[in-house]
Formats: C-alpha cells, sequence, structure tokens
C-alpha cells in the first residue's frame, strides 16, 4: 500500500503540520516529517478535515440508475469530501429487506469511493403500515442503524413509537422525515406571503413542527433515539433546543439549501428549487444557522437527491422534490457558516464528520485527525472559488440549484482508508 | 409592453392603461362596422394552448385574434400527443418550430406559462394558470369598471369567496391595485391564503359590512367539492353568509354594479336576480373580454412585424 506524505496542510485550520499516512492509518502528524517511499502531497494553505459523513444520501440504485447509481453517486461524494454516506431506503425496491440493504452495501464497496451505509426502512414498502425486518437488516452485512421512511414521514403515532423502542435493541436510531402529511396534501412550497403570491398551494411550518413535538414526546417517553431529518423551520429549532434540555435523545441535521437558499427561489417558477421539506423564509435560514452553530443541530446532512431532466423540467406541480447536494455541502457550509464566523473549522468537522458518524454508529468514520487513527481525510482550498456548473458534476443527475453560483473553497484531495479517492481535484476513478 | 403577458404583478400602470385605452380604440374603431375585422395581424400565427377545458375563455381569445386577421390555431391538451405523455416543452418546441409568433396558454398548474416562456421565442399569454393568475381576465374587469363608472383610480372594489383558489381573485387584487383602485377581498378564514395580510388589500370577513361602500362587487366562483375539504360546513351556509342574493344588493349604492367572472353557480355565490339584475356587468364582461384581448395580443404582436 502507497504511503503519503501531505506537506504543510493545516489540520482543523490550525498551524501548518505534515502528515503520514502509511498502510490506511494516520502514522505521525509533526513538523518536517520524511519518509522514504511516501507519495508526498504538497498541501500548503490546504486545511485538512476529517472526511466528510453524510447521513441522508439519495443514491438512486436499485430502481432510478437513469438518475444516480451507487457508483456515480459515490464518486460525486468522494469530491464533495465524504467518505461515508448513508444511501435512503427509498428505492426500488425499497430498502426495507436485509437482501436489498446487503445489495446497495455490496455496491458500495465495488465502488470503493465512499463507505456506502444503508439506510433501511422503518416500514414495509416505505407504506407506514407495519414494521419491516429491523432486525434482520441490523444484523445483516450492512449492519444497519439508521431506519428511515424519507420520503414518507411515519405518520402513525403507535407506529413511531413501536420503531422507535424497537431499534433500541441494536443501538438503532430512527430517523424520522417530519411531515403530516394530513397537513400538506398537494403541498408545493413553504406556506406564507409567497405561496399566497404565487398561487403554489402551501407547506405550512407547523406540519414540520407538529411532528417533532410528538416524536420528541414519544422518544423521551420510551427512552429511544430519535433522529429528525432536514430540519427546515424556526420553530423546529426550538422544539429541540427544549427536548434537548429536557434530556430526550435526539439528534437532528439540517441540509445545505436550507441554510443558504429561501422560498424566494420559487419566484421562478423553476421546479430545480422545488424540494421536500421546502425552502423557507429569511428568518428560518437565520435560525438554522444558530441552531447549527450552537448545536442544537447535531449535523449538516446533504439529502442528495438526484432527479432525471424529465422529472425536473417540466411544471412546478409536476416535478419531483429533491436536489443535489453532496459536491458542493461543504462549500454551502463554509459561504453560511465559516465565513459568517458561525464556525470554525473545528466546529465543521463535528457538524459534518465527527456527529454524523457518531449518530450513525460508524466506528471508522468522525475520528479526529491523530496517529493511529483510520486516514479518513479531505484537503480543502479555502481560498478557492469554484462557479458551479451542472454539466461538470459527477452525478448522473444535473438538478443543482447552484448552477452558475459562486461558492468558496475547493476539495483538493480525499483519502479513504488511506486510499486517495480525489486528487488535485479530480475522482481517481 | 414586455413581450409576454405572465401576470398581472408585472403590469406597471402605464403598460396597463395602455392595453385599456387601445381595447377602447379598437371597439371605436369597430363600432357599427360590418365586418368586425383588422388587418393587423395578417400573417402571424396564434396558438391556443389549452390543458383544461375552458370553451369561453378559448373561444374569447379565438375570436380576438380572428378579428385581428392572425391564423389561429386551437391545440387541446386533450386528446393529443400531450395526454400521451408529451412534456410541456416538448410541445412548446414543437409549436415553435411550426411557426407559433404567440402561444395562450390555459395550464392547470401555477407558473406553467412562466416556464413556456423560457423555452419559446415568441410570446406567451397566460389565459389562466392554476391557482396563480388570469391577467386578461383582470384587464377585462379593469376594462369594464373604468367604462361602467368612468374611472378606477379610487373606486372600491369588494372581491368575494374563494380567494384561495382564485387566480381572478390574484391577477385582479395586482391589476387594480396598480390602477389605484381600493381592493377589499371577503372570504371565509379558510379560503384566504395564509400571507393575504401582505397583499394591498384590506381583508374582511364579513360581507355585509363590506356592500354599503363598495362601488364594485365582484363575486367568484366557488366550487361545491370545497366543503368535502372543510373550507367551509355546506353550500347553504356559505351561500348564506357570502352569497350575493337580492337582500344584499339592496344594500349596495346606486352606482354600484355587480360582477363576475363566469361560470356562475347561480344560488351558490350569486342569486339569479343579481345576475340578471341591471347592475350586473357580466354579459358585458364577455364582450370586452374580446377587445381587451385584441389590444393584448395587438400590443404583443403588432409592433414587431412593422
Ligand atoms: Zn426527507
Amino acid at each position: 500500500m502507497t504511503s503519503y506524505l501531505i506537506k504543510g496542510a493545516k489540520p482543523l485550520g490550525g498551524g501548518p503540520a505534515d502528515v503520514l499516512i502509511t498502510d490506511g492509518r494516520i502514522a505521525a502528524i509533526g513538523d518536517s516529517l520524511s519518509a522514504t517511499g511516501a507519495e508526498v502531497i504538497e498541501a500548503g494553505g490546504l486545511i485538512a478535515l476529517p472526511g466528510l459523513v453524510d447521513l441522508h444520501t439519495h443514491l438512486r440504485e436499485p430502481g432510478r440508475e437513469d438518475a444516480e447509481t451507487v457508483e456515480t453517486g459515490s464518486r460525486a461524494a468522494a469530491l464533495g469530501g465524504f467518505t461515508a454516506v448513508h444511501a435512503m431506503a427509498n428505492t426500488d425496491p425499497v430498502a426495507d429487506t436485509a437482501g436489498v440493504v446487503e445489495q446497495v452495501w455490496r455496491l458500495g464497496g465495488q465502488a470503493g469511493l465512499v463507505d456506502v451505509v444503508p439506510v433501511g426502512a422503518v416500514t414495509v414498502g416505505l407504506a407506514g403500515e407495519r414494521l419491516a425486518e429491523l432486525g434482520a437488516m441490523a444484523d445483516s452485512a450492512a449492519r444497519v442503524r439508521v431506519f428511515s421512511d424519507d420520503g414518507h414521514c411515519v405518520s402513525d403515532p403507535a407506529l413511531m413509537r413501536r420503531a422507535l423502542e424497537y431499534v433500541k435493541a441494536f443501538d438503532g436510531v430512527v430517523a424520522q422525515h417530519a411531515e403530516e402529511p394530513r397537513l400538506t396534501a398537494g403541498a408545493q412550497m413553504h406556506e406564507g406571503d409567497r405561496s399566497a403570491r404565487l398561487g403554489l398551494t402551501g407547506w405550512p411550518a407547523a406540519a414540520e413542527e407538529a411532528i417533532i413535538a410528538r416524536d420528541v414526546l414519544l422518544a423521551g417517553h420510551v427512552g429511544a433515539r430519535l433522529h429528525v431529518c432536514h430540519v427546515s423551520t424556526a420553530g423546529s429549532v426550538e422544539l429541540l433546543r427544549w427536548a434537548k434540555s429536557r434530556g430526550v435523545q435526539v439528534t437532528a441535521e439540517v441540509t445545505p439549501h436550507h441554510l443558504l437558499l429561501t422560498d424566494a427561489c420559487a419566484e421562478s417558477y423553476d421546479p430545480v428549487f422545488k424540494v421536500n421539506p421546502p425552502l423557507r423564509t429569511d428568518e428560518d435560514v437565520a435560525a438554522l444557522r444558530r441552531g447549527l452553530a450552537d448545536g442544537t443541530i447535531d449535523a449538516v446532512a446533504t439529502d442528495h437527491a438526484p432527479h432525471a431532466v424529465e422529472d425536473k423540467e417540466s411544471e412546478w406541480a409536476q416535478a419531483r422534490p429533491g436536489m443535489l447536494g453532496l459536491e458542493q455541502a461543504l462549500a454551502v457550509v463554509v459561504e453560511t457558516m465559516v465565513e459568517t464566523g458561525l464556525l470554525d473549522w473545528q466546529g465543521v468537522a463535528d457538524r459534518m464528520s465527527m456527529r454524523p458518524a457518531a449518530i450513525g454508529r460508524l466506528a471508522g468514520h468522525g475520528r479526529p485527525l491523530a496517529p493511529g487513527e483510520p486516514a479518513n481525510l479531505l484537503l480543502l482550498d479555502p481560498a478557492a472559488r469554484v462557479t458551479v456548473d451542472p454539466a461538470a458534476l459527477a452525478s448522473r443527475s444535473r438538478n443543482s440549484p447552484y448552477a452558475g453560483r459562486e461558492l468558496p473553497g475547493r476539495v483538493v484531495a480525499t483519502f479513504l482508508r488511506g486510499t486517495p479517492t480525489v486528487l488535485d481535484g479530480k475522482a481517481v476513478r | 409592453m414586455k413581450r409576454h403577458l405572465l401576470e398581472s404583478a408585472d403590469l406597471d400602470r402605464a403598460d396597463a392603461t395602455l392595453v385599456l385605452d387601445t381595447a377602447a380604440q379598437i371597439d371605436q374603431a369597430l363600432a357599427g362596422r360590418e365586418v368586425k375585422k383588422l388587418p393587423t395581424l395578417r400573417g402571424r400565427t396564434v396558438v391556443n394552448l389549452f390543458y383544461e377545458d375552458s370553451t369561453r375563455t378559448r373561444i374569447s381569445f379565438e375570436l380576438a385574434a380572428k378579428r385581428l386577421s392572425a391564423d389561429v390555431i386551437n391545440f387541446s391538451a386533450k386528446g393529443s400527443s400531450v395526454s400521451k405523455g408529451e412534456s410541456l416543452k416538448d410541445t412548446a418546441l414543437t409549436l415553435e418550430a411550426m411557426g407559433s409568433d404567440a402561444i395562450v396558454v390555459r395550464h392547470g398548474a401555477s407558473g406553467a406559462p412562466h416556464r413556456l416562456a423560457n423555452w419559446v421565442r415568441g410570446s406567451v399569454v397566460n389565459a389562466g394558470d392554476g391557482t396563480h393568475e388570469h391577467p386578461t381576465q383582470a384587464l377585462l374587469d379593469a376594462y369594464t369598471i373604468r367604462r361602467r363608472l368612468g374611472r378606477l383610480a379610487g373606486v372600491r372594489v369588494a372581491i368575494v369567496g374563494d380567494v384561495l383558489h382564485s387566480r381572478v381573485a390574484r391577477s385582479n387584487v395586482w391589476l387594480l391595485h396598480t390602477l389605484g383602485a381600493e381592493v377589499t377581498v371577503v372570504a371565509p378564514p379558510t379560503l384566504l391564503p395564509v400571507g393575504v395580510g401582505t397583499w394591498p388589500v384590506e381583508v374582511s370577513y364579513d360581507l355585509d359590512a363590506v356592500l354599503p361602500k363598495a362601488d364594485v362587487v365582484m363575486m367568484l366562483r366557488v366550487q361545491g367539492e370545497r366543503m368535502n375539504a372543510s373550507y367551509f360546513p355546506s353550500a347553504r351556509e356559505y351561500s348564506r353568509r357570502y352569497g350575493l342574493d337580492g337582500r344584499r344588493m339592496a344594500a349596495l349604492g346606486d352606482e354600484a354594479i355587480v360582477m363576475h367572472p363566469g361560470p356562475m353557480n347561480r344560488g351558490m355565490e350569486i342569486a339569479a336576480e343579481v345576475a340578471d339584475s341591471v347592475r350586473s356587468t357580466i354579459v358585458e364582461q364577455v364582450g370586452n373580454g374580446v377587445s381587451v384581448r385584441m389590444a393584448v395580443l395587438y400590443l404583443l404582436l403588432g409592433g414587431r412585424s412593422e
């Protein structure tokens, strides 16, 4: 196995140091390291961060390989600085059996660009009626720990309670897509001033908050772990803050797009901005940034949702919800959290690597940059500014909401257990 | 004028007034003529692209285009390639390849005309999109008010009914505001959008309180199905609280007029005796619709051939 000597990078934005990688691990960090036979990577001015971990990725395989595959999604992830991604269960067939989660896990291994960690469905076929075989998925080779019906809310309160209780047996967590379905029938965008004017059916903040309020009470009652997907409103942040203060084992994620974009994007009627939950208001964006900064929101998760052209090049109401996120996630966090002074690099590592790895119970990820640790890390050029060109993305789909936008930072290299998956800003394969 | 007419929200006062004045000139030019036809758009092609059945709006646009001597193609999405899954974009590109200069589009999805405008070089006229806007309806309503009352500035207009789902209401709110009218929307709270507070209107839940001060009462069509989604308890209760009947009409000032974009639910939002009264402009609105749509097509297309 090739050794690498990274010269002069700044671990977590601190003072420059050399990082020696051998046998898949960080062998040493220090000044003026040398190693015979090691490939040298000049990294002056670059920031070294632990490899990012995504709790929420839609890889579309099996079923919609025209939109994304495990391989193309893995490549996009590596280019974004990720070393592990959780693959959501809403595939076709649904990942609700040990067989399907093992298939996805194996495809991830074959692609070999990131660790693909399957999420298991909570209910059979995501239908919200009866529990899928959660234990079988947990015991499978894929070792599923995160369960989610994402795309759908587990809206039946009794079923949600049972799911929360049941996964305690194998230290699992239920990741809830919080959306009260009766309050969001036909919903197209955030319900507020802009939906009133645009004539698009509103998705009220209360439909998210009502489920979060219910679920934190249930999680507290049964002493189980709850994770809330893609928190999008100021009210949700308040509820999470309250629940955490009461000792409820709740964690939450926010997407890059909810940190940056607002419902003003809908004024174009361009469905590239249609997403579920919808883009919210300036006040919500500000509250989400604050919540992420103070740790009320634990993690950034992309909700990377590739869609084929025909599913987006249409009328707003006909388009599928969702947007790409893997390749620009870190850049958006730099713009919204670092350049605003809300998070330092240690904070970025915590919200994009350590905490998501802990929530997903991933042993080898989200570790400190220290000797003996697995060499999962990325090098970021914080001074670069990149204009997003959807045609240049590694994802098979093109539905990036950042098209034409200049964002800060560029991932120069990513290492997965000591093997580069990205070098010079390009995927190694 | 801009290249497209997508929403009355982006018509400024000068543009809106130009449309109304042009409609008036067209009416004058055609008054007393046996052949109601102008040569203005000879050789130009107007496509009526209708994804929803709306015979009255389609006929109105068709007549408007024909009276300007344009070639008219009616493209009903039902029973065509569209119902077999052809996308709006592919349809738009096909129509453009056939040489259409303007596409008049009626669509069930809010914003569909905006999407269309990205894909074609010709003009797009919104003939009603989802619950968003129906700008030519608002223009013909404004034209009707101006003809009846002689002005728009300061005119007090009550828009009554299902504002939440009404593209006619949205278009009228923005246009009437632009033209200086004072608008009050009247509806049960369930049929007003969250966010209506940011509109340049007064909001009332009480029709009886609004009527004595109104110069214009614009009744919106209310679909009976709405009661199944609990927007109101029953058609009867809706009618009792928000319907315009003879008793309520008597509360109006002497000059006040009653409007309705049609088609009406007689007995629901409007009583027959009101619809057929001298205050009613309902038939007049239909006639004015043709003149206003002629003005719109003329202004969008006429200037560019010369
Ligand atoms: Zn979701």
